[in-house]
């Protein structure tokens, strides 16, 4: 039998799945702790004849990457906190002029230069668009090696359906661990639109115009903002992934994504074998557009949210629980590069049973 | 004692250097070569040069929940500062392999089991310092039959396909700690 379990990092995961996604063209700017992603594409894209370019800064990736995402290139680039908040100022001009392209961020503690631990301190920065204008990515937060490596791939085919960013999002302990995982064949999702949008030379057809400046208000910059709008709301409907387990009867429900998430599975299997009381899990997995829909369906009263920060998620709880009786919603938070750790989270459970 | 566990935690750690990180990716790729689940989480840092380094190795038949490691039921130490870090949180009953060349304090606790290998010594008999770490792995295999021997020299092979004389030695080292238990 050939071997099918394999042991990779997760930093070299996303690297194999966006090189197998048909990723064609790779611009970043080094920085702890996803190096090896950089490391990785450098010498996967030139195997496969394909542009790598190590630029001078994150700004500069990012523009490579606007250039590359206005062709009909499946672009990517990679960074970590600081180096995210760099590309902002492009990431807002490929969401305005409605271009494909894939980000990772392997998040680590902040703000400012921070440290080099994985953190989960980005999520505002992601889930809101992360620079100016009223935009959105389709964010990811996938919680092992092997998410990592699905929803890379899935990550290029979202981002050329919706022509937006998408952004994964994990953090640096997902970088930087090694874990086992089952390759496979990139699939593309059916029906992929041809970009007929895209800037490959106009011989024989109408020239097409990228662009993110309508200087008049009227008839121009809102209706683009309402263009934009209206797409955001269709993925709100189309894409809303989530796991849970216990959930529909679990007396309190503990809502966490990427490694706090490792740390919660622990917990609730904990309680599972030793406790009479049933608590349940729910993990978020698109970060946006949120499972606000499953999570609000629960009957659950109890919620605890954990997080690797001061807590950012916790906002998108309670706004999908807005306006329900008698809920309550607790928050256990790690900031800084710390991981929750098991013994906390029991601790608080068992008080919210009381 | 063989472990029959279906998830096995393991702390390995000792100085940059020694060999820490690669013992543990050798350990945790032969169980993925068995078809086992395995994680392996390094410390990362400011703190590998020349200072300690760690990771934390789980082995397992089921899905792996959190990779990190509160409690190991296996703690493997190349050094006194990675054991004084490490040894309160060996969980009782588990098992301390430590290089006691470094080691030579009396060890406090009485509820684990204490396997101690002269590793100086013993690399000098292959001569070679290098491999202490596969020393270690050998003796760990031998008392915990966590993985097969097999598919370590499979792992081996994978990990130094590009300086394949260095699989010989390894494999040696690994012999010997595996034979230096049983005496």
């Amino acid at each position: 039998m050939k071997q099918k379990k394999q042991l990779i990092k997760g930093n070299h995961a996303i690297g194999k799945a966006a090189i197998e996604a048909g990723c064609n063209f790779y611009a970043g700017y080094p920085i702890t702790p996803q190096n090896e992603l950089t490391e990785y594409m450098a010498k996967h894209m030139r195997l496969n004849k394909r542009p790598f370019v190590q630029a001078e800064s994150e700004v500069s990736a990012i523009n490579m990457v606007f250039g590359a995402g206005a062709g009909d290139a499946r672009a990517m680039t990679s960074s970590s906190s600081p180096g995210v908040s760099l590309k902002q100022e492009g990431i807002s001009y490929i969401a305005g002029a409605e271009l494909p392209c894939v980000i990772v961020n392997m998040v680590r503690g902040g703000p400012g230069l921070g440290n080099i631990a994985g953190a989960q301190s980005d999520y505002f920065q992601s889930t809101r668009g992360g620079g100016h204008g009223d935009y959105r990515l389709i964010v990811f937060g996938p919680n092992s090696v092997q998410e990592l490596y699905d929803f890379t791939m899935k990550a290029f085919d979202y981002a050329d359906k919706y022509r937006m960013p998408v952004m994964i999002l994990g953090d640096g302990y997902l970088g930087q661990m090694m874990e086992s995982y089952i390759p496979h064949k990139y699939e593309p999702i059916k029906n992929l639109p041809k970009k007929k949008w895209a800037l490959t030379g106009c011989k024989g057809r109408k020239k097409n115009i990228v662009k993110t400046l309508y200087l008049t208000p009227e008839n121009a910059l809102e209706e683009h903002n309402l263009k934009l709008n209206e797409k955001y709301k269709k993925i709100q409907k189309e894409i809303q992934m989530y796991e849970k387990a216990n959930a529909d009867d679990g007396e309190i429900i503990v809502v966490s994504y990427g490694t706090a998430s490792r740390v919660v599975k622990n917990v609730i299997e904990f309680f599972n074998k030793n406790s009479k009381k049933k608590i349940g899990m729910f993990r978020p997995i698109s970060l946006w557009p949120f499972p606000a829909t499953a999570l609000r369906n629960l009957k659950c009263k109890k919620f605890l949210v954990v997080e690797m920060s001061m807590g950012q998620m916790i906002e998108d709880v309670k706004l999908a629980l807005f306006g329900k009786k008698d809920v309550t919603v607790n928050l256990i938070k790690r900031p800084g590069g710390m991981i929750p750790t098991e013994d906390e989270i029991k601790d608080k459970i068992e008080k919210m049973i009381g | 004692m063989k472990t029959q566990d279906k998830l096995t935690k393991l702390i390995i750690a000792g100085f940059g250097g020694q060999g820490v990180l690669t013992m543990g990716v050798i350990l945790a790729n032969s169980a993925v070569v068995e078809e086992k689940n395995a994680t392996w989480l390094p410390s990362y840092g400011p703190e590998m040069r020349g200072g300690t380094a760690n990771c934390n190795v789980i082995v397992a038949e089921e899905e792996i929940g959190s990779p990190i490691i509160t409690s190991p039921d296996i703690l493997v130490v190349f050094n006194l500062p990675s054991m004084e870090k490490f040894l309160p949180r060996l969980r009782k009953g588990g098992i301390l392999i430590y290089n006691s060349s470094l080691i030579k304090k009396k060890i406090e606790r009485d509820d684990i089991k204490k396997i101690a290998l002269p590793l100086v010594e013993l690399t000098k008999k292959i001569k070679n310092p290098k491999v202490g770490n596969m020393i270690a792995l050998g003796s760990l295999l031998k008392l915990t039959g966590l993985v097969s021997k097999d598919s370590v020299v499979e792992s081996l092979k994978k990990n130094f396909k590009d300086k394949k004389e260095l699989v010989e030695i390894n494999k040696k080292a690994l012999d010997l700690g595996y034979e230096y238990v049983k005496s």
